[in-house]
């Protein structure tokens, strides 16, 4: 399209001002202000030269938005179908279960973290191809079939561990979580890097756009020849995975898996980081760059409380209290009307055009 | 046709009415336009003349950007849908914006619901939807059936029915004879009769140009958003009207006609697609049907005479209970559309906005979704190809390419048709079954269509049409088969000596 290269530079640059998740990246502008005002050495990063390693409050933030940004990906996908996995919490935990479970009794090789790791994901897999198998073939609808596996997923998960809160060692798997690389740390690295790579591949083959049809309008997508079920069960597949990686990482930092707590309302924080990066609910459209800010936002705000040192009862309140301002200032009403304040010309209308 | 009154004042003017979107694009033109009591009013012009914009500046949904709206000669802003309905002024839109999953009483009174003391007052709801819907000879309704389960024709009049609640003083109609039998018409043009004599003033769109001599008083002729003209119906002189609106591409239709009286032929051999005795209970009585490679077969029948039904057991998108599909001689069993269209049995379905366009993609993502999702996800369709294709389709459908990164649902309705069918055209069927193809297309539009039809047959495709418009069938086809009564009753070869008539014969004379 060479005649549309003109505009782009400066269409691009409002197009990031406009986008759904500037406003996540924004908040956690406004987050790290706060701590800094708070305590102006917060973003202070100081070097551990014996393991290597940066520490500081940011490389914490980027620590803990591992497991969410996981599950918010994965989720993301779900959710571009019009449907919902309120199952990634406890998918986790069983993740967690199995891999404490095989660990507790292995021996401390780097083979046997590797086969806890393939049972973990093997195991998330097999619970996330249930999921789809229950949306796409029996046809229940993806908050049932997964508000089911969420339940008995700690089921699973508790009988996995007799009910025991798991603990095992394993200094392969325990690095998967704390261990360091170029300063960073691993799991952060990680799960950039299965982000990317889930970008790639929905982006660069035609997943996406099919995900995208499939939640704009199903029956058209069925008769313009789209393979529902199967990209169901593919889009839940992936879900169920990326809920076993976060659990991986959830409880390998602390190498013990509690069966009550881990992976505990994750799928609310996972919905909370896939709405703030811009994606509907209603499905269709969606955004994996987006649904990591939302993850980033999310663990910036934790992280922030604690900092803050807000009672911890008073602490979900004030989540909730950020995330529905950023919602507020998502929304198209409240931003027009900014905007018709901001300047006497009137908003741009996302209404239709030229059906005449 | 009774002729307009000029003395009386009109109910809604406007003057200088411009109408501007976002992106600069003047969709109206400094227009002006009277509306009086008592007189049905038509607008015509090809697709994006502005003839839709004007019924949506009237109903406030693209307020005007400048120029004045009068009511009752004094100025009126309307800004919102709620002001144009609080002056009094309905609107059905071109889709119709029913709740298929309520009752037919339900959708005619949503919102205006009769209150008892118990809140909403079921019967007196009920009672009043059927004496609306009685005004429209609908009385044989039932208002307790679910809209979904009603054929397109009624919906349409159950949103007219609709529109009625308010006792309206100006009803504005976008398109609602589109797909309509003739006697849904007629009832529908009855039903409008009876209003204007009440003073009612109503805007009426339609392509068909002997609905709108039938029905209007006074036409509008709209062109590129401005006004072309106005005459009262009255003092028309019908071809100087129809080459306006024709243009050049009156001879292209000729020509057309007479290529394809030259490439029609009998054919021989093991058909591409055979079916024997299929059918499927309550939709489609079992019927022998035969294409051959290269042909063109119309499918005549009224609505309700199992053409769409057929046409849906053919590709796969409904599965026929009984009976036998043969492709090029080999037995063929389909579950589903996907498997119709790998097999290359491609469906055009007659609603684009249900099954059809994927509203909300863009054009592109449109046109290539249907060969993407055949090949499969992991198998992208690479750059170079994908652009070829697009660029084949914009051509070839004469769309221009700055709607490419649109969504679909901004264009117009023909625009948004040509898309549809381009889409399933990229993937290269073997058998396309098209349902009403050129239906609420202007007629640029459907001579484009009507001229790619031809072309793809040309090159070796095989096309079954269904059009309620006869003489598209008798234009286009190489055999036509009639259709009554969920069944077949009869195939004709067509020929020089076949006409519009000879088919309208044939469905009457076999009761």
């Amino acid at each position: 399209m060479t005649t549309e290269s003109a505009p782009k530079a400066g269409e691009r640059r409002s197009s990031i001002l406009r986008s759904q998740y500037f406003g996540g990246i924004l908040a956690i502008v406004l987050l790290l202000v706060v701590n800094l005002i708070k305590d102006p050495g917060y973003l202070s990063i100081g070097y551990n030269s014996a393991n290597g390693a940066l520490v500081g409050n940011v490389i914490d933030i980027l620590r803990a938005a591992a497991p969410v940004m996981m599950i918010a990906v994965g989720m993301c996908l779900v959710i571009a179908t019009s449907g919902i996995d309120l199952s990634v919490g406890s998918v986790m935990v069983v993740a967690g279960a199995v891999s404490m479970e095989f660990l507790s009794t292995a021996p401390d090789t780097v083979g046997s973290a590797l086969l806890a790791l393939g049972l973990a994901l093997g195991l998330s897999l097999l619970l996330g191809l249930f999921n789809g198998f229950l949306v796409s073939v029996v046809g229940l609808q993806p908050f049932i079939s997964t508000l089911v596996m969420m339940m008995a997923g700690r089921g699973v998960a508790k009988v996995v561990t007799g009910g025991q809160n798991t603990a095992a060692s394993n200094g392969a798997f325990r690095w998967i979580a704390n261990g360091y690389v170029f300063g960073l740390p691993v799991v952060f690295l990680l799960a950039l890097l299965v982000v990317v790579l889930v970008a790639v591949l929905v982006r660069r083959s035609a997943l996406g756009l099919m995900i995208e049809a499939i939640g704009m309008d199903p029956t058209a997508a069925r008769l313009a020849g789209v393979n529902r079920r199967g990209l169901l069960m593919a889009v839940y597949s992936i879900s169920g995975i990326m809920a076993g990686i976060a659990g991986v990482f959830a409880t390998a930092s602390v190498m013990t898996v509690d069966v009550s707590k881990t992976g505990d309302q994750m799928e609310m924080d996972a919905i909370l980081a896939v709405v703030i990066g811009g994606t509907s609910l209603a499905g269709g459209k969606f955004n994996i760059a987006g649904a990591t800010i939302g993850a980033l936002l999310i663990a910036t705000l934790d992280k922030t409380v604690v900092f803050l040192g807000i009672s911890s009862s008073a602490t979900p309140a004030f989540k909730a209290i950020v995330i529905v301002v950023l919602c507020l200032l998502q929304s198209k009403r409240v931003r027009e009307a900014f905007l018709r304040r901001k300047s006497a010309v009137a908003a741009p209308q996302k209404e239709k055009e030229v059906v005449a | 046709m009774s002729t307009a009154k000029p003395a009386s004042t009109p109910v809604v003017e406007l003057r200088g009415a411009v109408v501007e979107l976002p992106g600069g694009h003047r969709a109206l033109d400094r227009v002006d336009l009277e509306i009086r009591a008592g007189e049905i009013h038509a607008l015509m012009g090809q697709n994006g003349a502005g003839k839709s914009t004007v019924v949506r500046a009237l109903a406030g949904v693209w307020p005007l950007t400048a120029g004045t709206m009068c009511l009752d000669g004094a100025p009126v802003h309307v800004r919102s849908p709620k002001a144009s309905r609080a002056a009094g002024i309905a609107t059905v839109f071109q889709d119709a914006q029913l709740l298929p999953h309520l009752t037919v009483a339900e959708n005619v009174m949503l919102g205006r619901e009769p209150r008892g003391r118990w809140g909403i007052d079921w019967g007196a709801t009920r009672r009043h939807a059927h004496e609306l819907l009685t005004e429209l000879g609908l009385e044989d309704l039932d208002v307790g059936q679910r809209l979904a389960r009603l054929p397109v024709a009624t919906r349409q009049l159950v949103a007219i029915a609709r529109a009625m609640v308010d006792e309206p003083r100006v009803v504005l109609l976008d398109e609602p004879t589109a797909g309509l039998q003739q006697v849904d018409v007629d009832r529908l043009f009855a039903v409008l009769r009876r209003m204007r004599d009440k003073g009612v003033a109503i805007v009426f769109i339609s392509h068909f140009l002997e609905q709108v001599f039938a029905i209007s008083d006074r036409i509008t002729v709209l062109r590129d958003g401005a006004k072309a003209g106005e005459i009262a119906v009255g003092d028309l002189d019908r071809v100087e009207l129809i080459s306006m609106m024709l243009g050049a591409d009156l001879p292209t239709l000729q020509q057309l006609a007479s290529q394809r009286a030259q490439h029609s032929e009998v054919v021989e051999g093991v058909p591409l697609l055979r079916a024997e005795g299929i059918g499927r209970a309550n939709a489609v009585r079992p019927t022998d049907l035969a294409l051959h490679g290269g042909e063109i077969v119309g499918l005549a029948g009224l609505r309700g005479s199992g053409r769409t039904e057929l046409a849906r057991l053919l590709t796969g998108h409904d599965r026929a209970d009984q009976g036998r599909l043969f492709l090029s001689g080999a037995a063929l069993r389909l579950r589903g559309p996907r498997q119709g269209m790998l097999h290359g049995l491609v469906l055009s379905s007659e609603r684009r906005n249900d099954g059809g366009i994927i509203r909300g993609l863009s054009v592109r993502d449109n046109l290539i979704l249907s060969l993407q999702a055949l090949r499969g996800w992991n198998r992208p369709i690479p750059t170079k190809e994908r652009e070829g294709i697009i660029t084949w389709a914009l051509r070839a459908f004469g769309l221009g390419e700055h709607v490419l990164r649109r969504p679909v649902d901004e264009l117009s309705g023909g625009e948004q048709q040509k898309v549809a069918l381009a889409r399933l055209f990229v993937t290269r069927p073997r058998v396309l079954v098209l349902d009403e193809p050129t239906r609420g297309c202007d007629i640029p539009a459907k001579v484009d269509i009507q001229r790619l039809i031809a072309t793809l047959a040309g090159e070796g495709g095989t096309i079954l049409v269904i059009s309620s418009e006869l003489d598209e069938l008798v234009r286009l086809a190489d055999r036509i088969v009639v259709l009554k009564d969920r069944g077949k009753i009869g195939e004709i070869s067509n020929g020089p000596g076949v006409s519009v008539d000879t088919l309208v014969e044939l469905i009457a004379a076999s009761d």
